[in-house]
C-alpha cells in the first residue's frame, strides 16, 4: 500500500487523483466519512478524469458521475450504473493516523 | 407495365397561386398520395413561397423569414414543381393549357385555382397617389414601413378587423393614427352597436382617433398624400393612407376563360369546389362555393382538403364554414361567433356590460333558453373557447346561462365539452382528437406536443388555452401527475427550489437537502443548488463546501475537453480588444503550447491546458488585465456587437459601447442555462442580436429590445419585447427580464422555451417586465444591483487564495507531474488531442508532452 495524502486533503463529497504504483487512482470521501478508491480512467469518455466528478447517492449507493458524459459509477464496486457491461477497477483504501493508504493489488 | 407506359399515364395537376390555401392543398396532396399519380406544378406570383398571411402584422417584429410556411422553398416530394415569382396570364379550357408570363405553356389534366383575393381600393380621387398603400403582402408592409420612417401621421380607411390591425401597425411604427370607417361602428360585420362602442373606447384609450360614419371623399395631395377629405367633417392631415376597405376575389382569369362567377365575385363552385368546367377547381378566397366567398383561412383549408379528396375519387364536400372570430386587437379581446346578431326566429339576448372595465358580452340563445346560438364578446373573450363549441355541438345550456358570461367570482360556470365539440375551427380538431393524442398510443405528453401533432391551435392560436385545459383535465382524470421533480433527491422544480432557498435563507446544500430532500444529491441537483445559491447568497463558486456542488466546468473554472484537458477563455467585452492584449493572448498560447480558435462569441479560446497549468496561465492573463470569460458557467457568456456608429457609415448608435456596458454589467450572472446577448448598431443587424437570449438593435430613436433567441439545434429568433427605449430604460427592462428568468426558469431551460412555457408567453413577460404587473420590478432590479455590486473576478480571487488553488494538481501526491493520459499530436501546425486507448501506467509509457 502507498501513503498518498492526509484525509483532509480529500474534500468531503469530492475526490482527488493519486499516483499509486504508476496507476492513476481516484480517491473519494463521502458525507459519512468513508473513503473509496477506484480507477481514475473513465472507460466511456476514454480519459483520466473520474476524481473530478460530482459525488452523491443513487438509490442509497454512494456514486460518482463522470465529468465528461455523466455516467455514474458505484464507489464500492466500480460498477457503471448506466451500463451493466462497464465496470472500473476498485482499490483498497484505509486510513492510518490521518494518512490515506491505497493499494493496487 | 413498361416504364414508358407508366410515365405517360401520369397526369398533370396545375395549381395557380402559392398562398396559404395552395400550400395546404399541396401538403394534403403529398400526404394523401395524390402525387403517386399526378405531377404537380405550382405557379405563384409572389417572389416568396407561401407564408402565414394571417400573422402578417408580426412581420414588423419577426421579419418575413419567420412567416414562411415552406422555409426551404421546395417540397420534399420531387414530383412537385414550384415556380415562384411568375404569374399565370390565362388558361384555355378547350386545350387544357395555362400560359405563364415566362411564355411557357403548361398542359394540365386538372387545374386548381388558388389565387386568393385582392384588397378593394375605393375609386376615390387620389387613391393612387404615392403614400397610398394596401395591407396584404410582405411587400406591402415593407413599403409601409419605409414610408412610415419619414411620416408623422397616417389614416386607415376601413374600421373592420383588418383595418384595426393595420391601424395598430401604424401606431407601432410611431405614427399618429386615424381610423376612418363608413359604418356607424367599428367591426360592423362582427359586433353590434354596443360592442362596437365598447371597442371604440378601448381603441381611443390607446391614442388612436376613430372616425365612424365617415365617408372618404378624396385623398388630398398633388405629388404625394397630404391629407384626407371627409364628407361632413374637417379634413385630416396625414402623410400616409392604408386602404383596408374589404377584399375582392381574384377571379379575372376565370372570367376571361369563360368560367361562371358568383354575383358578388369569386369562381362559382359546387360543394366539391368544382367550377363550371369539370377539370377546373377553385379553393380559398378566390372561390365562391354556393355563390359565397369566405375571407378566412379555415374555410380555404377545408376546400383544399375537399378537392384533394375529390381528385382521389372521394365524396367529401364543403358545407359552409364557421365564421366565428376571436382575436386580440390592440390588446383588446374581441370575439364574435354563431348567430351574433340574433337573426334566428325568437332568439333571445343576454347582455353583460361593464363600462368601467370596458367589457361587453352578449349571448344569443334559442327562444326556449336551452341552446346557445351565438354571441359577441368585447374586452374579455376568455369564455370563447367554451362557448363557440357549445354553439357548434348544440349541447344544452345550463339552467342559468348568464353564468357563462358573468365575471369570475360572480358565477362563472365550468362547462364540460362533449367529445365531438370542435375545439380548433381553423384545423377542424375536436375534443376527442385532442384526448386521443394524449391517451395511450397517442404519443403526446403535453399541450404543445398536441398542437404540433394535431394542429389544434397551430393557426390562429385562440383555442390554445382550451387545448391546454383539456390535456390537463385528461391527465388529472387518469391520475397522472406531470412529474417535474429535479431528480430522485428533490421533488421540486428549480423554481420551487429557488423559492424555498430564498424564503429560508439557506446557505448550504446540507441545510437544503436535510430540510427538503433525500439522500446526498447527484450531478443534476447539486449544480442546480450551486446556481441557486450563487443567485441568493453570492460568493465564490469554489468557496468551501460549494466547490463540490459545481458542475464539471465550474469546478475548475475552465471547459473540460475530450482528453481531460481544459480550454481557457478570457473575457473580451463586446469583442473589442487592444493589440497589446491580443499579443498577450498569443504569447500565453505559444508559451503553454495551446491550440487557439476564434469563437462565435467574438473571443479567443485557448485549448489543451492541463489542469495543473490553469493557475499559471491565468496568472499571466490576470496580470495583463484579463478576467474570467465564464465560458465554463451556466451564466452570461458574451454580448456580441457589430462595429457600430463609431466606424460604420450605416450605424445609428454606438453598439460597441452598449455591448461592453451590458457584458460588464451582467458578467458572472449565474442562470438556468448559458446566456448570450448581442447589440447591433442599425437594422442591418450584423451582430445577429436576434439569435441571442437578449438582443438589442439600434433605431433612430433609441434601442429595440428582443428576447428569447438562440442558435443551436433548435434555433429561435428573439422577439420584440419593447421598442425605441432610451439606454436607462433598456437596462432597467433587461435587469428585470434576466432576474425574472434566473428565478423562474427550469434547469437547463433557455430563454426561448422559458418564455413559451409561461402562461401568456411573451405577452406575460411584457406584463411583468414592462408593465410591472406583478409589482416585482423594484425587487428584480435590486437583486441585479446586488449582483453587479458584488461581482469579482473568479480567477483573480482563486489565484489570491491558496485554499482554492489546492485543487489544481494533477496528482495529490505528485502535484506537478503531467498526467500521461493527456497527449497531443499536431494538426495544421497546432496541438490537438491524441486519442486514448486505455489507462496508462506511468513508467510503462513516457509521457508525451508538448514543447514548453
Ligand atoms: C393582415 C391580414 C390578417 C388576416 N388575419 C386573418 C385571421 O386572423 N384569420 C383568418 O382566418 N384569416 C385572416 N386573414 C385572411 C387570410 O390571410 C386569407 O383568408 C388567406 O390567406 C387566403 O388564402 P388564399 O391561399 O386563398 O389566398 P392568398 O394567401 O392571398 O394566396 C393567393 C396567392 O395567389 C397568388 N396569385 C394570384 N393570382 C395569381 C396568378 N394569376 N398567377 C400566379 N399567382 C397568383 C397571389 O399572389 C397570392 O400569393 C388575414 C389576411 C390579412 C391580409
Amino acid at each position: 500500500m502507498t501513503a498518498v495524502c492526509r484525509v483532509e486533503d480529500v474534500p468531503v463529497e469530492g475526490g482527488v487523483c493519486a499516483l499509486v504504483d504508476g496507476t492513476a487512482v481516484a480517491i473519494f470521501r463521502t458525507h459519512d466519512g468513508n473513503l473509496y478508491a477506484i480507477s481514475n480512467y473513465d472507460p466511456v469518455g476514454m480519459a483520466s478524469v473520474l476524481s473530478r466528478g460530482i459525488v452523491g447517492t443513487r438509490g442509497g449507493a454512494a456514486y460518482v458521475a463522470s465529468p465528461l458524459h455523466k455516467q455514474g459509477y458505484d464507489l464500492r464496486t466500480g460498477q457503471c450504473l448506466d451500463d451493466p457491461e462497464v465496470r472500473v477497477a476498485t482499490y483498497d483504501v484505509r486510513v492510518d493516523d490521518g494518512v490515506v493508504w491505497v493499494g493496487t493489488s | 407495365m413498361s416504364p414508358h407506359l407508366r410515365r405517360t399515364l401520369r397526369r398533370t395537376l396545375v395549381v395557380v397561386g402559392h398562398g396559404m390555401v395552395a400550400h395546404r392543398f399541396v401538403q394534403a396532396a403529398v400526404e394523401r398520395g395524390l402525387t403517386e399519380t399526378h405531377d404537380v406544378v405550382v405557379i405563384g406570383e409572389e417572389a416568396r413561397a407561401a407564408y402565414d398571411r394571417v400573422a402578417l402584422t408580426s412581420f414588423f417584429e419577426v421579419g418575413a423569414d419567420a412567416l414562411s410556411l415552406l422555409p426551404s422553398g421546395v417540397y420534399d416530394d420531387p414530383r412537385v414543381r414550384l415556380l415562384l415569382g411568375h404569374a399565370v396570364e390565362g388558361f384555355d379550357l378547350e386545350a387544357r393549357t395555362v400560359l405563364v408570363d415566362t411564355g411557357e405553356v403548361i398542359a394540365y389534366d386538372e387545374l386548381v385555382l388558388a389565387t386568393g383575393a385582392a384588397p378593394f381600393v375605393p375609386p376615390v380621387p387620389g387613391h393612387d397617389l404615392p403614400g397610398c398603400f394596401v395591407y396584404r403582402t410582405v411587400e406591402d408592409l415593407e413599403a409601409i414601413r419605409d414610408a412610415a420612417a419619414t411620416a408623422r401621421s397616417g389614416a386607415v380607411i376601413g374600421g373592420g378587423l383588418l383595418g384595426l390591425e393595420a391601424a395598430n401597425a401604424l401606431r407601432g411604427l410611431g405614427l399618429e393614427t386615424h381610423v376612418v370607417e363608413m359604418a356607424p361602428r367599428l367591426m360592423a360585420v362582427q359586433v353590434d352597436e354596443a360592442g362596437g362602442a365598447t371597442l371604440a373606447r378601448h381603441v381611443e384609450g390607446l391614442g388612436l382617433h376613430v372616425h365612424t360614419g365617415a365617408r372618404t371623399e378624396r385623398v388630398l395631395g398633388t405629388d404625394a398624400v397630404t391629407g384626407l377629405a371627409l364628407a361632413d367633417a374637417e379634413p385630416l392631415e396625414v402623410d400616409l393612407v392604408v386602404f383596408s376597405a374589404g377584399i375582392r376575389p381574384r377571379d379575372q382569369l376565370a372570367r376571361a376563360a369563360g368560367l361562371e362567377v358568383a354575383e358578388r365575385g369569386g369562381v362559382l363552385v359546387d360543394a366539391q369546389c368544382r367550377s363550371s368546367d369539370a377539370h377546373v377547381w377553385a379553393i380559398g378566397e378566390c372561390a365562391a362555393p354556393a355563390g359565397r366567398m369566405y375571407g378566412l383561412v379555415a374555410p380555404g383549408y377545408a376546400m383544399a382538403e375537399v378537392v384533394v379528396d375529390a381528385l382521389l375519387g372521394g365524396a367529401g364536400t364543403f358545407e359552409g364554414a364557421d365564421l366565428s372570430t376571436k382575436l386580440k386587437l390592440l390588446g383588446v379581446d374581441v370575439a364574435s361567433f354563431g348567430d351574433a346578431f340574433a337573426t334566428t326566429d325568437g332568439a333571445l339576448e343576454l347582455v353583460f356590460a361593464d363600462a368601467v372595465a370596458g367589457v361587453y358580452k352578449k349571448l344569443v340563445v334559442s327562444d326556449d333558453g336551452r341552446r346557445l346560438l351565438g354571441g359577441i364578446l368585447v374586452g374579455d373573450a376568455s369564455a370563447y373557447g367554451v362557448l363557440r363549441p357549445m354553439v357548434a355541438s348544440g349541447i344544452d345550456l345550463p339552467a342559468n346561462p348568464e353564468e357563462l358570461i358573468l365575471p369570475q367570482g360572480r358565477g362563472g360556470a365550468e362547462i364540460a365539452l362533449p367529445d365531438e365539440a370542435q375545439v380548433c375551427s381553423c384545423n377542424d380538431v375536436s375534443k376527442a382528437d385532442i384526448v386521443a393524442a394524449v391517451s395511450d398510443g397517442g404519443g403526446c405528453d403535453s399541450a404543445s406536443c398536441v398542437t404540433r401533432c394535431t394542429r389544434a391551435g397551430a393557426t390562429c392560436g385562440s383555442c390554445k388555452p382550451v387545448v391546454k385545459k383539456i390535456v390537463e383535465d385528461h391527465f388529472a382524470s387518469i391520475g397522472r401527475t406531470v412529474d417535474r421533480s429535479l431528480c430522485e433527491h428533490f421533488a421540486l422544480t428549480r423554481q420551487e427550489l429557488f423559492d424555498v432557498v430564498a424564503v429560508h435563507q439557506y446557505t448550504s446544500f446540507d441545510q437544503i437537502v436535510a430540510a427538503h430532500g433525500t439522500g446526498r444529491g447527484c450531478d443534476v441537483c447539486k449544480p442546480v443548488v450551486a446556481s441557486v445559491l450563487a443567485s441568493t447568497v453570492g460568493g465564490h463558486v469554489l468557496e468551501g463546501a460549494t466547490a463540490v456542488l459545481q458542475d464539471t466546468n465550474d469546478a475548475y473554472l475552465a471547459n473540460i475537453q475530450r482528453n481531460g484537458s481544459y480550454s481557457v477563455v478570457p473575457r473580451i467585452p463586446g469583442g473589442e480588444i487592444t493589440p497589446e492584449k491580443l499579443i498577450v493572448i498569443g504569447e500565453v498560447a505559444r508559451d503553454f503550447g495551446l491550440y487557439t480558435k476564434i469563437t462565435g462569441g467574438q473571443r479567443i479560446d485557448l485549448f489543451g491546458a492541463r489542469m495543473e497549468e490553469l493557475p499559471a496561465i491565468w496568472r499571466r492573463l490576470v496580470d495583463a488585465g484579463f478576467e474570467s470569460g465564464h465560458a465554463y458557467g451556466k451564466s452570461l457568456r458574451t454580448v456580441k456587437s457589430c462595429v457600430g456608429s463609431t466606424w460604420c457609415r450605416y450605424g445609428v448608435q454606438d453598439s460597441v459601447q452598449l455591448a461592453i456596458d451590458l457584458e460588464l454589467r451582467y458578467r458572472g450572472l449565474r442562470s438556468p442555462h448559458k446566456l448570450k446577448g448581442g447589440v447591433s448598431g442599425c437594422a442591418r443587424e450584423c451582430a445577429e442580436a436576434r439569435g441571442k437570449d437578449f438582443g438589442v438593435i439600434a433605431t433612430e430613436k433609441g434601442w429595440n429590445l428582443y428576447v428569447g433567441g438562440n442558435g443551436g439545434a433548435n434555433p429561435a429568433h428573439a422577439r420584440l419585447l419593447a421598442g425605441d427605449l432610451d439606454t436607462e430604460t433598456l437596462v432597467r427592462y433587461l435587469d428585470r427580464f434576466l432576474m425574472y428568468y434566473v428565478r423562474t426558469a427550469d434547469r437547463l431551460q433557455r430563454t426561448a422555451p422559458w418564455v413559451d412555457s409561461l402562461e401568456g408567453g411573451l405577452d406575460r413577460v411584457r406584463e411583468v417586465v414592462v408593465d410591472d404587473a406583478l409589482g416585482l420590478g423594484a425587487e428584480l432590479e435590486a437583486a441585479m444591483a446586488t449582483h453587479v455590486a458584488a461581482y469579482a473576478d473568479e480567477w483573480k480571487a482563486t489565484l489570491d487564495d491558496p485554499e482554492k488553488l489546492r485543487r489544481f494538481v494533477s496528482f495529490v501526491n505528485a502535484p506537478d507531474l503531467p498526467d500521461p493520459h493527456i497527449t497531443f499530436r499536431s494538426e495544421r501546425d497546432q496541438a490537438v488531442p491524441a486519442d486514448s486507448d486505455g489507462p496508462v501506467l506511468l513508467g510503462a509509457a513516457i509521457p508525451v508532452g508538448r514543447p514548453r
